[in-house]
């Protein structure tokens, strides 16, 4: 679990990405159980409230729900919800930038076609 | 509930004033920090709030009742000075028993834990520590005291990287299995920025911002571009440090309620960007 420290997001936002991605990763698996707010702001350096209110956020959307006693646990389906989240705003945070920039150094749409193709197996 | 007030507090040296009617409130259980330049009066306040000196003027109470000769509310706190309380003859261990007396709650087997993961040889007299472990000693004395508010002044003074980092993970390991009230007074800002909930700036002893840090930091952004047409977007816009380098230029603008003007910004080619806590401090604390 990484935060993106040039992110202009508040911590907070930042990991619920991160959390998200280590699901999307499968290195939180569904139904099975994630690290606990205090592991995670141990190891992240940060505040535990701000841990917290990023769990709550995950636990609002049904990614991540709470056990009494027990801990955190991810979802059945979470992988899947997360992912048709993401695509929602997959055009304005890559493509609209990357198009833009394109445009900036006068690159054709043929030429970014061509691009994707070579980068395919990444 | 471990809360703090402070009202119109005034803290006066002679003709020097200290602290100026200071009014303030640190709520129970966060973890708050404390922000100023050298001598803008943040150690003042920590000493008037563990009855260390007393108001010229005003008022303080712990837990809703005044600190003054109050050995209930004075227990609750455990406050890491600067400069160092113990005879300079006394051991570590020693002061570690001696600290024990005093605060019932504190947690000896922890004390020897930490001490041994910070390398801090116990047996060793205070004054034979160098600047990093006199720091170290003192803010494993701090931790465990198991005290309801611990306050830490430059907990991190002399500390090399590696021991700041462990004491942060310490701290944060600390709050979090059993909430207190913290506060710390630094002058590594950027250090603390995601450890922290509540900042206070006191700017030559006059209190300038109270706020969580994730709405301070949401209520400023930087913009940069060309000398004028960063001029044209700050009109009517509330900025700080302003900074430049030969066309070019970048400030920090404020605003409750974010309102950037992308299509503004778009228009006139400036980038926006977030603004870090440190940069924030150093703009809002410029005399």
């Amino acid at each position: 679990m990484l935060l993106d420290s040039n992110s202009d997001k508040p911590v907070y936002a930042q990991l619920v990405e991160a959390i998200e991605d280590d699901i999307l990763r499968e290195i939180f698996k569904e139904d099975s159980k994630i690290i606990s707010t205090t592991e995670m702001s141990v190891q992240l350096r940060i505040n535990p409230g701000t841990a917290l209110k990023a769990i709550n956020l995950l636990a609002d959307d049904e990614i991540i729900y709470k056990k009494r006693g027990v801990g955190m646990f991810v979802y059945k389906g979470a992988k899947k919800k997360i992912m048709n989240k993401r695509k929602k705003s997959f055009r304005e945070i890559f493509v609209l930038p990357m198009m833009k920039e394109a445009d900036k150094l006068k690159i054709s749409k043929k030429e970014i076609n061509e691009m994707m193709e070579g980068s395919k197996e990444v | 509930m471990s809360r703090i007030e402070i009202n119109g507090v005034t803290k006066k040296y002679g003709k020097t004033t200290a602290l100026k009617n200071v009014n303030l409130v640190f709520e129970a259980n966060k973890i708050h920090g404390l922000l100023g330049r050298n001598g803008a009066g943040k150690t003042t306040l920590l000493n008037l709030i563990t009855n260390k000196i007393f108001p010229t003027e005003g008022e303080i109470t712990v837990c809703g009742e005044s600190a003054i000769e109050n050995d209930k509310v004075l227990n609750t706190m455990f406050y890491m000075m600067e400069q160092n309380i113990f005879p300079k003859s006394t051991k570590v261990i020693e002061a570690f028993r001696w600290t024990s007396e005093i605060y019932k709650s504190f947690d000896m087997d922890y004390a020897k834990e930490l001490s041994a993961r910070f390398e801090l040889n116990t047996s060793k007299k205070i004054k034979q520590l160098s600047t990093g472990y006199k720091s170290i000693f003192k803010a494993i004395a701090t931790l465990a005291s198991n005290a309801e508010i611990m306050l830490f002044d430059e907990p991190v003074l002399g500390l090399d990287a590696y021991h700041r980092d462990m004491f942060y993970a310490e701290l944060i390991d600390n709050y979090s299995k059993n909430q207190k009230t913290i506060i710390v007074s630094t002058h590594l800002i950027e250090e603390v920025s995601n450890i922290l909930e509540e900042v206070i700036i006191i700017k030559k002893g006059r209190i300038i911002k109270q706020e969580s840090v994730e709405n301070l930091l949401l209520s400023s952004y930087t913009i940069a571009g060309e000398n004028s047409k960063v001029d044209e977007y700050l009109k009517d816009r509330e900025y700080v440090g302003v900074n430049g380098i030969g066309e070019f230029k970048k400030a920090i603008v404020l605003e409750k309620n974010i309102n950037k003007d992308i299509n503004l910004a778009n228009k006139l080619d400036l980038k926006f960007g977030k603004t870090e806590l440190q940069k924030l401090f150093i703009s809002l604390t410029e005399s």
